[in-house]
């Protein structure tokens, strides 16, 4: 299965990651070529296979539910680009 | 008086124990080293004050007796692990001027266990690349040349290519370095130094800043296997703030290395024989072969069926999770804002994105962008997920009839900066011997084996079953003990 550019310029969009027409055209035999390579996984009978998430077994723990963390805005806003009043700012969302 | 560069972990933490030498002496002669082998690149941040006051503590800890573990051992940490108040930025402009107000577990062990930072080590950006030229700050250079009286420049391997070329250069008697699919050992062949990539879980991923989640796993990189072992005693243990994390106990590695194989069975897969691999890389092989046999090991020959699937199956899932990983750098809590005149807050996340990531690091986005999204999911990210099951229970098959397994490390010496880069898939084609492990989880390491006809560094590698880091260490013991490597670059810096 190969990509064209629209898919190529869909996928920059999802990824958010501006994509000057140059860009998305240089891509576009690149991301063929890797999809072409991994496409040979089709060659793989993977009937009755479970798909592998966790890889060494190991349970999930439950901790005792109380606050662990916590007070230390200005550590946590020290290194946005933009605060203000104690907040991460951003350019306006809603008109 | 010897150099004191020239000394390992264990020959340093002894000799200040001993008062052979002062921790101070030490801090300050790989300070100077760090300050001289500037034009390997290696650094991206030095931090020489640290080392030394790690130095004055490990000298004072001596004079009132109570010696850390890593007391007086001044290490480089991969910029990979966030460093509390010092820049850390995983090479690439994303991060540029990021300074965490915290320590990865990772480090953090190590400074606790009385180690000092000699600086921040250059990587492949994000821990993505086989040859550091991805790094936003410059490619780190090898130490090494080729004997063949060219100047080539050669890649230290990737993506832990500071760590290896510092270490190698004897800028620092180790370093951390990070394995998603053979980010330790594959620099660490390249180099002629020896590095471990543990069972996945062994070392805390929190605070490490993330590319693959089920695959990244922290290791040391050192000049021998006792000091791999102190190193990774010390990184490991469990971590309440890592969900993967193993709460196991961390075992007495460094005391359990033994070099007597007898008894034990030495898998080596048939079908790690690959296609246009050098006879000097076979001819590698058969002496780790010898090696084991002469350290008492029985040699079997095992199959791995599904290995030629590993690579395409890692480029699924590495760049699956790195996109979903790499979402968080959007320009609003940390790290790098463009925000073009007029734009609105998903211009700005793309102006962003676009002008911060490098462009291996979009590649890979891109690439896990598509094989997550709807209509694709299934084909590509759940078939890679099943096939991923096939490579561990090939390797569980092959553990029911040997204890190890030998292979090389690497399929070729370092190649010269430039010869790959212009091709994705021959750069991600280096990586063929390491990722089936990776997929799998298992601990791995790299040792030297021995020189090409160019002069340069050749590693074998040892894969062992999970938690068997000890059987890894004593494997790679033996080759170490029989090999003799002590080939070292020529100090042209």
């Amino acid at each position: 299965m190969s990509v064209d550019l629209a898919t190529v310029r869909k996928i920059a969009s999802l990824a958010r990651i501006a994509t000057s027409d140059a860009e998305a055209e240089a891509l576009l035999p690149e991301l063929n070529n890797i999809l072409g390579w991994i496409e040979q996984l089709a060659q793989v009978d993977t009937t009755g296979v479970e798909p592998l998430a966790a890889v060494i077994p190991n349970h999930l723990r439950l901790r005792e539910d109380k606050v662990t963390d916590g007070g230390i805005r200005d550590a946590v806003l020290a290194n946005a680009p933009q605060a203000e009043h104690g907040f991460f700012a951003v350019p306006k969302v809603i008109e | 008086m010897t150099n004191l560069t020239d000394l390992g972990v264990a020959d340093i933490r002894d000799g200040v124990a001993a008062g052979t030498f002062s921790a101070r002496d030490v801090a300050t002669a790989f300070n100077a080293a760090v300050e001289q082998g500037r034009a390997l690149n290696a650094w991206l941040v030095e931090t020489p004050d640290h080392a030394l006051v790690a130095a004055d503590a490990a000298d004072a800890a001596r004079a009132s007796g109570d010696l850390k573990p890593l007391s007086g051992v001044p290490l480089g940490i991969k910029d990979l692990f966030c460093t509390k108040g010092v820049e850390t930025t995983a090479a690439s402009g994303m991060l540029k001027g990021f300074v965490p107000p915290y320590e990865s577990t990772v480090s953090g062990k190590l400074l606790n266990a009385g180690a000092g930072m000699l600086g921040k080590l250059n990587m492949d950006q994000f821990a993505m690349g086989s040859s550091n030229e991805t790094s936003a700050f410059g490619n780190v250079v090898s130490p090494w040349k080729r004997n063949d009286g060219g100047n080539a420049a050669l890649a230290p391997g990737g993506s832990s290519g500071g760590s290896s070329a510092a270490v190698s250069a004897r800028m620092a008697p180790g370093a951390t370095g990070t394995d998603t699919g053979g980010s330790i050992r594959q620099p660490a062949a390249f180099t002629g130094i020896s590095g471990i990539k543990p069972t996945y879980g062994r070392c805390s991923r929190w605070g490490t800043i993330a590319f693959a989640s089920s695959l990244d796993q922290a290791g040391p990189m050192a000049r021998d296997v006792r000091d791999c072992a102190i190193l990774l005693e010390a990184m490991s243990g469990f971590d309440a703030k890592d969900a993967t994390s193993l709460d196991l106990p961390v075992p007495a590695w460094e005391k359990g290395l033994s070099a007597d194989l007898k008894g034990k069975r030495v898998g080596v897969p048939k079908e790690y024989r690959v296609d246009g691999m050098p006879p000097e890389i076979e001819a590698l092989w058969q002496q780790g072969i010898a090696y084991m046999k002469d350290a008492g090991a029985e040699i079997v020959e095992v199959s791995l069926p599904h290995t030629k699937y590993a690579l395409p199956t890692y480029y699924i899932i590495a760049p699956a999770e790195a996109s979903s990983n790499l979402a968080r750098y959007d320009g609003v809590r940390y790290g790098l804002r463009d925000l073009p005149d007029g734009a609105n807050l998903q211009e700005m996340y793309a102006a962003t994105r676009a002008d911060g990531f490098g462009a291996e690091v979009k590649r890979r986005i891109m690439v896990g962008t598509y094989v997550l999204s709807a209509g694709f999911y299934d084909a590509y990210f759940t078939k890679a997920q099943k096939v991923r099951a096939l490579i561990v229970r090939d390797f569980e098959h092959a553990f029911t009839q040997c204890d190890v397994l030998l292979t090389p490390t690497a399929p070729s010496a370092a190649f010269g900066l430039g010869e790959k880069s212009d091709d994705p898939l021959a750069m991600y084609l280096n990586d063929v011997f390491t990722v089936p492990s990776s997929l799998a989880g298992l601990p791995a390491m790299s040792v030297p084996g021995g020189l090409d006809t160019q002069g340069l560094p050749l590693g074998l590698q040892i894969i062992g079953r999970a938690l068997d880091e000890q059987g890894v260490l004593n494997a790679g013991l033996a080759i170490e003990e029989r090999a003799g490597f002590t080939a070292r670059p020529g100090q042209w810096w």
